[in-house]
């Protein structure tokens, strides 16, 4: 994991003095509320429905105990003893007071962390596959990129103040996308040409909200050296262009989709020539001096499935469950990657305690080299945990309640805080991902359904994702009332679209029915081998239409 | 008097902002003239040593290239401090035209924002005149250090760390 050197951490510091300054000349009056805005903003500090809320920067997910052990800390000194984990792969606290964030600034600093650029008209946190580094079939480790352009984009003095805020996603698995690059502002995939250099394919212009779109590719290869001038040149056309004239269609989505891609592309193109080859290209030193910083840990030289390890399976059914649905294949042998599950019914999606994280640190402190990851779907990966170990961490993570073996499955429901937190939502969002995972609480049927991608926002601002969601739910307003409705389709993998209205919206009390009656379609309709997702594609809205709305006799 | 961070120095705004309907004996006056009445007739900014050309946040710094040598003073408006144009037309005037003239920030501009305005080529700044200027003139030296490269050093942190 990158650690900080003389450099960085005099940045970060200057960044939590600056702030401070900024709060004092706020509560002063030196500085207007209009113009502090923007300002606090930029560090994370939003003033929500019922207090503050501060977001704190994860880059590209990475967590180390020390750190994890510091956000238990803070959430215990600062606010109410718990925090969350969004969809961006970044932490929230909903409740600390406004003087006291330079404060908690200073403690996060002292663990190398920051809430630089979480909101804001700005460059945001870039995030990556959770994977990333320790599967298989990656070209190469995306992370070390990650940090390259977390570095170029930290207070970039020409980008601090686009038409709207700007969000990168780096993917490197060929066959698999679990960083939803491509409804990101720019999507860059890494790859190898012909000639077996790394580079970048690079989309731009996707994103959910209330126009959801899927980016489009304006470069089929950017040799690696050239990723931060390019990058330059897509933000400088996007500054200069983009509209601000009306905040909701202010994203780089509708300025490419206005000109066309094509069209976008001639002029970064265009723009890149005067960028290129100058100063800004990547040198190999920096590179392989960020890669130092990600490289292997001292992993033993094991075997997979040992025998006492098949002995533990054959003997333990809710474990062998848990290794299904939970672990994917490392690629190491004797290792495997784990996901802990913050999902649990009657929690709301991505909350977690003081006690947890301090428990989830205890869990990566013993199992996995002291290092998590937090993933866009509001879960908490261990990327290193010997096989021969997974039986002990099983245990452990069951007794802290984050063994609740629904990865991937329909009750592992990715949900945005909602009208219980945000000024923003229309809808409350926690209460109906409540109601589902109660309704649908037996295993053996949420296994049955197989891997089904639910997702829930409170307002067309999507945090929860629902457009990419197999069923998407969107909270709306219907003449104050909260209504919802429901999308079929959407999907943020390889094989990425936009989920389609099913039709008028419902009340709260009747979503369970709802999903039942969808999920009852699937069942009836699917072939042997389908996920939700392919039967909805094969057999189309309509019958899903018809049994949902269907008058009752 | 309104006052002017220029160069690190607070000295005092003499300049008038001209809209488009001026009349046009403004010889030897301090003056800032709108972009589409310098393009009409240049000479009413290039004869006087005293006077600028002032850009909006919508128009572009493309005219000004072919004028580029002959100019002392170019003043980018910030209509809104969030209207974040002016960077990037202010890099373009510094790194691809190589202007070498006087580069004014105009409008809403602020303490906080002076950092970044001098990173991208500006060196001197029309504070709003509500504010103090003296205690702006620190938001200049926000940060001692930088990743990325610009117009004030456009060596990245990478090729000097």
């Amino acid at each position: 994991m990158y650690k900080y050197d003389g450099y960085d951490k005099q940045i970060v510091k200057e960044r939590v003095e600056q702030f401070r300054d900024q709060t004092e000349r706020y509560f002063n009056g030196t500085l207007a509320a209009d113009e502090f805005l923007p300002l606090r903003l930029q560090n994370g500090l939003y003033v929500q429905r019922l207090a503050p809320m501060l977001r704190v920067a994860i880059p590209y997910g990475m967590l180390s105990s020390t750190q994890l052990r510091k956000l238990a800390d803070i959430s215990r000194q600062y606010d109410k003893g718990y925090l969350h984990f969004t969809t961006r792969q970044n932490v929230q606290f909903n409740w600390p007071q406004m003087k006291d964030v330079p404060d908690i600034l200073e403690e996060l600093r002292s663990v190398e962390m920051h809430s630089i650029q979480t909101s804001g008209n700005c460059i945001r946190n870039t995030t990556t596959d959770q994977f990333a580094g320790v599967v298989g079939n990656e070209v190469i480790d995306p992370r070390p990129y990650c940090e390259v352009i977390r570095q170029w984009s930290t207070f970039h003095p020409e980008f601090a103040f686009l038409p709207r805020k700007f969000k990168i996603a780096v993917n490197a698995c060929p066959d698999a996308d679990r960083a939803a690059t491509m409804v990101h502002d720019i999507g860059l995939d890494i790859v190898r040409n012909e000639q077996d250099e790394v580079g970048f394919k690079v989309f731009v212009g996707g994103g959910l909200g209330r126009t959801p779109v899927i980016a489009s590719e304006i470069r089929s290869f950017l040799p690696e050296k050239h990723l931060l001038s390019y990058l330059d040149a897509i933000l400088r056309i996007y500054n200069m262009h983009g509209r601000r004239d009306n905040k909701y269609k202010a994203r780089i989505k509708i300025l490419v989709k206005a000109m066309g891609p094509e069209e976008f592309a001639r002029l970064v193109e265009e723009e890149w020539q005067h960028h290129k080859d100058k100063s800004t290209t990547l040198t190999d030193a920096e590179i392989n001096r960020v890669k130092s910083f990600f490289t292997e840990p001292a992993y033993a030289q094991l075997e997979n499935n040992s025998a006492s390890f098949i002995e533990q399976k054959k003997a333990h059914k809710g474990f062998a469950n848990w290794l299904v649905r939970n672990t994917h294949e490392h690629k190491k042998p004797g290792y495997s990657i784990v996901t802990l599950t913050l999902k649990k019914t009657g929690a709301p999606p991505g909350d977690a305690s003081d006690k947890q994280v301090e428990a989830i640190a205890e869990m990566a402190d013993n199992y996995s080299f002291g290092e998590v990851r937090v993933t866009h779907d509001q879960n908490i990966v261990l990327a290193d945990v010997r096989q021969d170990q997974l039986f002990d961490l099983w245990q452990d993570a069951k007794k802290a309640g984050f063994a609740t073996p629904n990865l991937n499955m329909l009750t592992d429901i990715i949900c945005c805080p909602g009208g219980d937190f945000c000024g923003l939502a229309n809808a409350k969002s926690i209460p109906v991902a409540e109601q589902l995972q109660i309704k649908f609480d037996d295993l053996d049927f949420i296994y049955d359904i197989g891997e089904l991608h639910l997702n829930i926002s409170g307002c067309m601002n999507a945090c929860g994702h629902h457009h990419v969601g197999n069923i998407g739910i969107l909270g709306v307003d219907k003449r104050g009332d909260e209504f919802y409705q429901v999308s079929l389709g959407g999907s943020a993998g390889r094989d990425a679209s936009l989920g389609k209205i099913l039709g008028p919206s419902f009340a709260r009390a009747d979503m369970p029915d709802v999903i039942e009656k969808l999920l009852k379609v699937f069942i009836e309709n699917r072939t042997e081998e389908e996920l939700f997702i392919d039967t909805y594609r094969r057999i189309g809205i309509n019958s899903f239409k018809e049994r949902v709305y269907a008058k009752a006799n | 008097m309104p006052k002017l961070i220029k160069q690190s120095v607070v000295i005092e705004n003499i300049w008038k902002k001209l809209d488009t309907d001026f009349d046009e004996n403004i010889s030897n006056q301090a003056v800032l003239v709108p972009l589409d009445r310098f393009i009409e007739n240049p000479d009413l900014v290039i004869g006087n040593a005293q006077a600028g050309v002032w850009l909006d946040s919508d128009q572009g710094p493309g005219a000004l290239e072919p004028f580029i040598e002959k100019l002392a003073l170019i003043a980018i408006n910030f209509p809104k401090f969030v209207d974040g144009r002016g960077y990037s037309y202010a890099r373009i005037l510094r790194d691809r035209f190589n202007y070498q003239g006087e580069l004014r920030a105009i409008g809403d501009v602020l303490h906080d924002q002076l950092f970044y305005l001098k990173r991208c080529g500006f060196d001197s700044f029309a504070i709003r005149e509500d504010k103090d200027v003296d205690s702006a003139k620190s938001g200049l030296s926000a940060f001692t250090e930088t990743y990325q490269g610009a117009t004030d050093q456009p060596q990245p942190l990478f090729r000097r760390r």
